[in-house]
């Protein structure tokens, strides 16, 4: 297992690599710079910039400059927010951003395995009906849609609970913003919940187990919760990505200052230092999951670990 | 219930609840300590300041807190007229080139060291130096060797600017230049704690390092979210201040803003969403605050091609086709005006220069302009084709929308909108090579019609147009050389006659600055330049 | 051809085909012809009529926006454009991912290995960054749009091609083919692609969702379609804005996202259920 994962992580490094390389590169390709605005500088003003933050040396020169850097683990200052270093400002947001997309995935697996389970268990039933519709819209409507609404009823109109993030202390201003992100993973954890629950329930083990006389929450408990769980494992995969989506429109909405805000408007900034250590760390953070799901799928299925 | 079963009984969704009880306690932070008594005043911001030095930045939102955080040598009061900031007096020689600042003997840091004459001069000096690489370096161009220092050419030392003694400091002009006060200002000017940064270098900006010499120091600043000001006890005017404490929330996005407001978790809006004006104006008209404010909006034209280049009653007849009415009301619909000068109104000192047919109605316009447009060459048979560029952006959106149509049905004129990202569309700008119109617009940085007019001068950077006359930088030239006051507003009055004569732009609307104030807040005064220090607001309980 | 028709009525034997098939075919038919049958045009604006609620008079049923124009006809110029956009995005991502399937559940061994290898390891990077990032590199058109969002979701294409490309390599009729020495190319082509039709079908209509919410968050975020094109996502987000004021410019064009966007889950998930009975785990 140890040296799986060793390879693994080894694997994983011409990939960061090419990940550098490749942000890099576009990021230096979109036309203007990260000095521009309105007001047009002198160009004497203008060299002088260029200078201070090397950007007047050719391309492969301030690659290697930013390459040994971010070896040294200095991931450099951020271009825009100027009395900010990078690792700072992604060491700020992002336990911001881990919080909110914890909380969603954790509400939706609960939500969602729970509700699939029941609605596999009641199949065909009105409520099974009724919660495949509800998951049915939780997957249509987008999460820019759901975010203002609720923000609308509940923090405007109803005033039950903060519209914003800054200056608000406490678990309240939490809700709405993981709500938000959860809604579609739950929908889709309950879907694919169901389907698999329904599959595993009509196995020969569990026919057995029914037979013998287990009751129906026993038989889940026992026998078929574990297999059922295959596949939301490997769409966990997936739904990180989808969480890593969504926070982005979420922390727009709601001003939540996490990790995909701070890249959108890097990149529209042209931020340089700042976007390419963004994307460096998530890269790196993706591998690192994908590699714990995988760990985790051989400890559920032994007979993949066999492989 | 299925669930309730499940959780009562599966060890594992024991330990699930257990994560999220932990995570759910991890996210509940400390309680801010809400002392006895403190006021604080909860301000709205579009977007984080660069950064607190002020020679590192430049951005509007930068100069709401560093207003707040520091002071120059001059400031202005609460009604809105120059006064002393850390200077008490000053006088001015005769030419008009040597200006001798008194400054006052309790203006102190918040460490309690006296604010010196050589601070300032440390200060300019900084600003001008080449390393430092600060955006408004040449805001101080008119003081000797200052352009020269800048390009290179001279050391910083040799700046006209020196510490007579302490509490006396001389700046030496190469002309004359009225509006030095108002520029004095900025917090471009601000001074720096020279011992600061010998101290801790670039990180002498932290809460923590930063000294200030302002109304308010900087506590904390949680990028993205909030910056944190409390009372600065060694200010010379602390006992005038009464809010103990500011903060600055980082709030981008309009709508989200003005939920914060409703919600009653901010004082003051730093803008307000057009689309919801209708609806404050019903629900809480009294506390919507619009105003004047030193900007124009424009389309300019790229004068080095065709069609525009050389072609002054083409640029004409698309100027005179708009219909501004429409746009401030329908488009904009937050109390802009209608700009038909290029000078915006309230500006100190100043009347603007209106366009010629400003008073005719939007038909006869029309009318003048097909005339025009047909002598131009263009008719219905041979339509005049051109591409309108503009940043990607709701209000720019509707603004090309609206002018794209009235183009056509006035003039028949096919207009392609190009929307570009905003740096994109600076870029194209700057590089004149395929831009045709372009959407611009321009703030003053100090109250003086100079602001506007200068960068209407040839070879300025900021002279998108590629507008070069002669006749024009002759007149501001000789506004430069003038000492008297009157008669140089003659000649810049002049200059922008001609300025508006020739089309160089279409100037659309002049800015308003937009803010929602809560019935909390006392002391909040409008002004041109919207500058709005918290140290002359108070807060009362309603 | 017997799989067509073999396919055909396995189709027609589902409901949920029948119907979201219909009501999908229903939206693209009122989103051609109604733009067509109405007297207002995209373009046109009138000031006169700024956010006027919906209306029979003046034939503006769904009302209009902050600039006067007719919402009908922009929701279905809108519907046009996003069902465009996604379609043809999830036709690149098809071809580039059965391509890539095929060729790795074919060769099988040592450079199938490598080839999903690459593709756990995309899998990994954040690709919503680089799409932004593209966006904002170059100017924005709707050719780039497709581009971006297909090179998104090939991955998932190429997974399942390739399962079923190992699986059917095993079968009889390749084997023979194979041994009677015809070449590899012709195999994948003449033997092998028409039996991951089903497969690829229902698949296709799975990333056809992803790709529209990933164009309207685009939109959202002034990324993606530009004016004056428009699309679902960008109506949408123009009506958030105009959400106490005008709730129809949110409601309409929202319904109608979602409506398409549940069409395509419920056609998804019916043909998955037609053509994959071995559930992909």
């Amino acid at each position: 297992m140890l040296r799986y994962a060793l390879l693994r992580l080894l694997g994983a490094i011409p990939t960061l690599l090419l990940v550098i390389v490749l942000a890099f590169l576009m990021v230096h390709a979109a036309p203007g710079g990260p000095f521009d605005d309105e007001r047009t500088l002198p160009p004497e003003i203008e060299a002088n910039i260029a200078r201070a933050y090397h950007l007047d040396e050719p391309l492969p020169a301030q690659f290697v400059r930013y390459l040994s850097g971010v070896l040294r683990g200095d991931l450099g200052p951020s271009y825009r927010y100027r009395d900010h270093t990078v690792s700072e400002l992604i060491g700020n947001a992002f336990p911001l951003s881990l919080k909110l997309g914890a909380m969603a995935m954790l509400m939706a697996l609960l939500i969602g395995i729970a509700a699939g389970s029941f609605a596999a268990l009641r199949r065909n039933s009105a409520v099974d009906r009724l919660t495949m519709a509800l998951s049915m819209t939780g997957i249509s409507v987008p999460v820019f849609v759901i975010a203002p609404v609720m923000v609308l009823l509940f923090a405007v109109k109803l005033q039950w609970l903060p519209a914003g993030w800054s200056g608000n202390e406490g678990i309240a201003r939490f809700v709405l913003p993981v709500i938000s992100l959860a809604l579609p993973q739950i929908a889709y954890i309950a879907k694919l919940t169901r389907a698999s629950m329904i599959d595993v329930l009509a196995s020969n083990f569990v026919r057995t187990a029914r037979g013998q006389g287990l009751g129906a929450y026993a038989v889940i408990r026992y026998h078929a919760l574990k297999p059922a769980m295959l596949p939301i494992l490997s769409y966990m995969g997936p739904a990180i990505a989808a969480i890593l989506t969504g926070s982005v429109v979420v922390e727009e909405v709601f001003g939540v200052p996490g990790l995909g805000q701070f890249f959108v408007r890097g990149a529209l900034n042209r931020d340089y230092t700042l976007v390419l250590g963004i994307v460096i760390f998530y890269a790196t953070l993706i591998v690192l999951l994908n590699l714990v799901v995988d760990i985790l799928y051989g400890v559920i299925d032994p007979r993949i670990r066999q492989r | 219930m299925v669930c309730c079963a499940m959780l009562r009984d599966m060890k594992s969704f024991r330990y699930v609840l257990l994560v999220a009880l932990g995570v759910t306690l991890v996210s509940c932070d400390k309680p801010v300590d809400s002392g006895a008594e403190v006021s604080t005043l909860h301000r709205g911001l579009s977007i984080d300041p660069e950064s607190v030095d002020p020679h590192k930045s430049r951005s509007v939102q930068a100069a709401e807190v560093l207003r707040d955080i520091g002071e120059g040598l001059l400031s202005y009061s609460a009604s809105g007229e120059l006064v002393g900031g850390v200077a008490k007096e000053w006088t001015v020689s005769e030419d008009g080139l040597t200006y001798t600042f008194d400054l006052r003997d309790d203006a102190r840091w918040s460490n309690g060291d006296a604010v010196t004459a050589e601070d300032f001069a440390f200060s300019f000096r900084r600003l001008a130096d080449p390393d430092t690489a600060a955006f408004y370096a040449e805001m101080l161009g008119s003081i000797v060797n200052v352009r020269a220092i800048i390009a290179g050419e001279k050391a910083p030392q040799d700046i006209g600017v020196e510490a007579v003694d302490g509490r006396t400091l001389v700046i030496t002009l190469d002309q004359p230049t009225p509006y030095l006060l108002s520029l004095l200002t900025s917090p471009s000017t601000f001074p720096v704690h020279p011992g600061s940064i010998a101290q801790h270098g670039d990180a002498f900006t932290r809460p923590g390092n930063l000294l200030s010499n302002g109304a308010y120091k900087l506590d904390a600043w949680e990028p993205g979210s909030v910056l944190r000001l409390s009372r600065n006890d060694y200010y010379w005017n602390n006992d005038e201040t009464a809010i103990d404490a500011v903060n600055h929330h980082v709030l981008t996005q309009e709508m989200a803003e003005l939920n914060r407001y409703r919600a009653g978790e901010i004082h003051v809006t730093g803008s307000v969403p057009p689309d919801s004006l209708q609806q404050i104006r019903s629900e809480r008209p009294a506390e919507l605050h619009i105003a004047p404010y030193l900007g124009v909006y424009y389309y300019g034209f790229n004068l080095t091609k065709p069609p525009f280049k050389g072609n002054p009653q083409l640029r004409a007849a698309l100027s005179m086709a708009v219909d501004r009415d429409v746009l401030v009301e329908q488009i904009t619909g937050r109390g802009e005006e209608p700009a038909y000068s290029w000078v915006p109104p309230g500006v100190d000192n100043y009347e603007p220069r209106r366009l010629s047919y400003a008073d005719m109605s939007q038909d006869e316009r029309n009318a003048h302009a097909r005339r025009l447009i047909k002598e131009a060459g263009y008719g219905p048979d041979n339509p005049l084709q051109i591409e309108l560029r503009y940043n990607t952006s709701d209000t720019q959106q509707r603004m090309a929308l609206a002018i794209q149509a009235m183009w056509k049905e006035a003039l028949g004129v096919e207009t392609t909108l190009i929307n570009e990202e905003f740096q994109v569309l600076l870029a194209n700008t700057q590089a004149r090579e395929v831009t045709q119109v372009f959407r611009s617009s321009w703030i003053g940085d100090y109250n003086d019609a100079h602001t506007f007019l200068n960068i209407m001068e040839a070879g300025n950077p900021a002279n998108q147009p590629a507008y070069a006359s002669e006749e024009y930088d002759s007149l501001m030239q000789r506004a430069a050389q003038q000492v008297d006051l009157d008669r140089r507003r003659l000649w810049l009055e002049e200059a922008e006659r001609v300025l508006l004569a020739d089309h160089p732009v279409i100037p659309l609307y002049f800015y308003v600055s937009k803010h929602l104030v809560s019935p909390e807040v006392v002391g909040w005064g409008d002004n041109v330049l919207d500058y709005h220090y918290s140290q002359h607001l108070s807060l009362v309980d309603h | 051809m017997s799989v067509v028709t073999r396919l055909w009525a396995r189709l027609r034997s589902s409901r949920a085909v029948v119907v979201s098939g219909g009501v999908l075919a229903a939206i693209v038919l009122v989103a051609i012809v109604g733009p067509l049958i109405s007297p207002h045009d995209y373009l046109q604006t009138d000031f006169n009529r700024i956010l006027s609620a919906p209306a029979m008079a003046n034939m503006q049923v769904f009302g209009t926006d902050d600039l006067g124009r007719d919402l009908f006809v922009r929701t279905m110029r809108g519907a046009q454009i996003t069902i465009l956009v996604a379609v043809v995005a999830s036709v690149v991502s098809l071809l580039i991912g059965v391509l890539y399937g095929m060729v790795a559940g074919y060769v099988g061994g040592r450079v199938d290995a490598v080839m999903m290898r690459f593709v756990d390891t995309l899998y990994a990077l954040p690709f919503i960054f680089f799409v932004i990032l593209l966006m904002v590199v170059f100017e924005r058109s709707l050719l780039l749009i497709f581009i971006a969002i297909g090179a998104v979701n090939w991955l998932d294409m190429a997974r399942i091609v390739r399962g079923q490309t190992l699986s059917l390599r095993e079968q009889e009729f390749v084997q023979a083919a194979r041994l009677t020495g015809v070449s590899p190319a012709r195999i994948i082509f003449r033997h092998i692609a028409p039996n991951l039709l089903g497969v690829v079908i229902a698949y296709v209509t799975l990333t056809i969702p992803q790709a529209i919410l990933l164009e309207s968050f685009l939109s959202f975020l002034g990324l993606g379609v530009q004016e004056p094109q428009t699309s679902l996502g960008a109506l949408v987000d123009a009506g958030v804005n105009q959400m106490e004021g005008a709730s129809w410019m949110l409601l309409i064009p929202a319904a109608l996202l979602a409506l398409i966007l549940m069409c395509f889950n419920f056609l998804g998930d019916a043909l998955r259920d037609v053509f994959d009975s071995r559930r992909f785990r």
